[in-house]
């Protein structure tokens, strides 16, 4: 299959490309951006006039649910979104049911989703066995079969002396472990920011110091261990200072953050809406504001969706017993992109967040528009908008805050090695 | 999602009591003259007036209570409801049937009136917002949130004994944190005009910005008693022991237990209230909740009055 995109604005941010430019792909690769080889015959063109084309989006949280909660998702339905949102490679935590913490589940993850020739999906192994916090996993093994990194999704392990041990272990073998920092015993049964919102609504709250004692161990066994440490869903200002001191200091660590936290608060809970339920919990206003500056300074390297598909009912409980959790894979690039234009930013800064850089987070070779690397792409009007309803979701979660609103641009094609898995006409 | 005021229908009649949050100062005041025309009804020998004849109001009760139930089943015989009572913390939900299910069924029995009980901070407001548009929805308690029938109820008590709000200083003391109590009282405090509203209570049972709330912050029950016209003790809880917000009810006794000498650091005039039920020893002295300036039993007899008025008021507001 030869496709042609054409008249397109390709915008790369690896390469720093940005303007009016065709590409040309064969064998599932990027054969020529600009002119056609020689000889070049298309099977297919794709009209990307007043649109952009950009690397496919790489997302660093992406919940499947399966194994084990097929009944809020399935991976056809996840793997649907995600090539309907651009998003052409993406993580999946372990905390699945069993968790990823075997090579057998990981492989049959892997090749279930091979056979549905979507987007490129990448295991997070589990840092230890059933994610106890007890005992190492055999991480080479589970490398083996196609974890590429390591993580530990349901905050701290409690017991510093294994959480050392595994990053010890895993900086062995030069795996990164990525950790979402909570002091458990901090969180307690909290479910919304320890805050104005929460000390009114009456709901039981989340101390900001949850995340910040929890990353200054990180931080600190990071430094003893000089393992690579990726700190996922940041969520407060003063969390995020001390990440810019640690990178300031030379340690090996990156962080992503999620589309709710940079656009919502803790005012945003409203009325106990529990599509606002999630964890960490939306923050202050305050917190929001240090999200979106620290990404525009380079302080944060990434946007992840932290897609959760929730089933409706477990939404329609009290907001402290709804599950948490919102659908956002869909959502990635049009809430990135609002982040943008809200900040006046040149787009191709803005795209950098969810291309090429949760691609070197991840450490694959994604998220780059370059000749002989995989065709996976994405192409978008920028100019249009839509609105968020059940319906036009294709993910099997319905549930999130940004419901009712108009987001920016349209995906009209997503394509994967080459071949176009999203056509928003077909 | 927008989230209007799920209280105010929309043309802004009260629909549903849920919180004292956002409710103008002129409903509150409408409750409170309504509730004095239901006092005498109260004391006369024919206890019963047929303002909701035919009316079905379920108690639903998912935590247990037995003096909030009982008032308000009593304010609802007294308007000549039918009441049907359901524990259903030992019923349905022990099943495995949801909130919302629960409430489905009943209002396919056709209830017009749900009083919700919930340990959940917003049960309340989710069924609410369920609920056919012809149905109420009073809260008669949510988690920590509110509980705006107590609210309503001290505020009557507090006009009774002292005519006016404009011109008080007001003291809640104890368990703020976890208190759905604490947080109504203050929305009504000052919503009906109180300029000097207090909380008094250790750093472990105080929410995070409080004073947001426009109330004063004193640990220091000494000074936070200073010149108090009403004074509002709050019920403590054995739990706080064990989740470590205080060492001994003993220690919480001698720092905020309201002593008859506690008490002579308010003004000579102020009255003493106590939502109920009391820990006597704990955070009130028997001497002052037994003595002359203790008006917690008059609490309980207004109680009734106040909740018939939440419930002809909401009945008469059809859409």
């Amino acid at each position: 299959m030869k496709i042609h995109i054409k008249n397109g604005r390709l915008v790369d941010p690896k390469n720093g490309l940005d303007g009016v430019q065709d590409v040309f792909i064969a064998a599932g690769k990027i054969i020529a951006i600009g002119t056609p080889p020689d000889g070049f015959h298309a099977n297919r063109v794709l009209d990307a006039d007043s649109c952009v084309v950009c690397p496919g989006f790489v997302d660093l949280s992406v919940r499947l649910r399966e194994p084990g909660f097929e009944y809020k998702a399935t991976l056809e339905s996840e793997m649907n979104a995600a090539v309907a949102g651009g998003v052409t490679s993406f993580a999946c935590p372990p905390d699945t049911d069993p968790p990823l913490d075997e090579p057998g589940l990981v492989e049959m993850l892997k090749y279930r989703a091979k056979n549905l020739n979507q987007a490129h999906v990448y295991p997070i192994g589990a840092l230890t066995q059933g994610l106890r916090g007890e005992l190492l996993t055999e991480m080479t093994e589970l490398n083996d079969a196609g974890c590429v990194v390591f993580g530990q999704p349901d905050g701290m392990l409690s017991n510093l002396r294994i959480l050392m041990q595994a990053m010890r272990y895993a900086s062995t073998f030069g795996f990164a472990v990525w950790l979402r920092p909570q002091e458990i015993n901090l969180t307690n049964h909290g479910v919304a920011h320890d805050g104005e919102v929460a000390t009114r609504l009456g709901l039981p709250a989340v101390p900001v110091c949850a995340e910040t004692i929890a990353l200054s161990n990180i931080i600190l066994l990071a430094q003893e261990t000089g393992v690579r440490v990726h700190i996922c869903r940041v969520s407060s200002a003063e969390g995020i200072r001390m990440i810019r001191v640690a990178k300031q200091r030379g340690l090996p660590i990156t962080c992503d953050v999620t589309i709710n936290h940079m656009h919502l608060s803790d005012m945003d809970i409203g009325f106990f809406d529990s599509n606002c339920h999630m964890m960490p919990p939306l923050r202050s206003s305050s917190d929001r504001e240090a999200i979106r500056s620290s990404l525009q300074d380079g302080t944060v390297d990434a946007i992840c969706s932290d897609h959760a598909p929730v089933d409706e009912d477990a939404k329609l409980l009290p907001f402290g017993q709804a599950e948490m959790g919102a659908t956002g894979v869909e959502l990635l690039l049009p809430l990135t992109l609002k982040w943008g234009l809200e900040m006046q930013l040149p787009l191709i800064d803005v795209l950098a967040k969810i291309t090429y850089q949760p691609a070197q987070i991840l450490g694959v070779d994604a998220g780059h528009v370059s000749v002989g690397s995989a065709a996976d792409l994405c192409v978008f009007d920028p100019e249009d908008y839509w609105q968020v309803t059940p319906a036009a979701l294709l993910s099997q979660g319905k549930n999130t805050p940004f419901l009712g609103m108009e987001l920016p641009s349209v995906v009209k094609y997503t394509l994967v090695n080459g071949h176009v898995v999203y056509d928003r006409y077909t | 999602m927008i989230n209007k005021n799920p209280q105010l229908n929309n043309n802004g009649v009260l629909q549903h009591l849920l919180t004292m949050e956002g409710l103008p100062a002129p409903v509150l005041r409408n409750i409170l003259d309504t509730a004095e025309s239901f006092v005498g009804v109260t004391e006369r020998d024919v206890k019963k007036i047929p303002l909701l004849r035919g009316k079905s109001i379920f108690n639903l009760f998912f935590e247990p209570s037995t003096r909030t139930r009982t008032t308000f089943e009593i304010a609802a015989k007294r308007l000549s409801a039918d009441v049907f009572n359901l524990n259903i913390a030992v019923s349905a939900q022990t099943k495995g049937e949801t909130l919302l299910d629960t409430v489905d069924n009943l209002s396919a029995m056709n209830a017009d009136m749900f009083v919700v009980r919930h340990a959940q901070s917003g049960a309340a407001h989710l069924i609410a917002n369920h609920v056919q548009s012809d149905i109420h929805v009073i809260n008669a308690g949510d988690g920590r949130h509110a509980h705006p029938t107590q609210a309503l109820l001290d505020m009557f008590t507090i006009r009774r004994y002292k005519r006016e709000f404009h011109n008080l200083r007001v003291a809640i003391v104890g368990d703020i944190l976890h208190s759905r109590v604490a947080r109504s009282q203050i929305h009504a405090l000052t919503t009906l005009g109180v300029p000097e509203v207090r909380v008094i209570a250790p750093k472990t049972l105080l929410p995070s910005m409080v004073e947001r709330l426009g109330v004063r912050v004193y640990n220091d029950m000494a000074k936070g008693l200073k010149d108090i016209d009403v004074l509002m003790m709050l019920r403590l809880q054995k739990e706080r022991m064990q989740a470590a917000n205080l060492p001994s009810s003993e220690e919480y006794f001698k720092h905020y237990g309201l002593t008859p000498e506690k008490l002579a650091l308010a003004r000579p005039d102020a009255i003493v209230m106590h939502p109920g039920p009391m820990n006597r020893g704990v955070e009130i002295d028997s001497v002052v909740a037994d003595g002359k300036q203790s008006v917690i039993l008059p609490q309980v007899t207004f109680g009734i009055a106040v909740r018939m008025a939440v419930m002809s008021i909401l009945a008469s507001n059809q859409v």
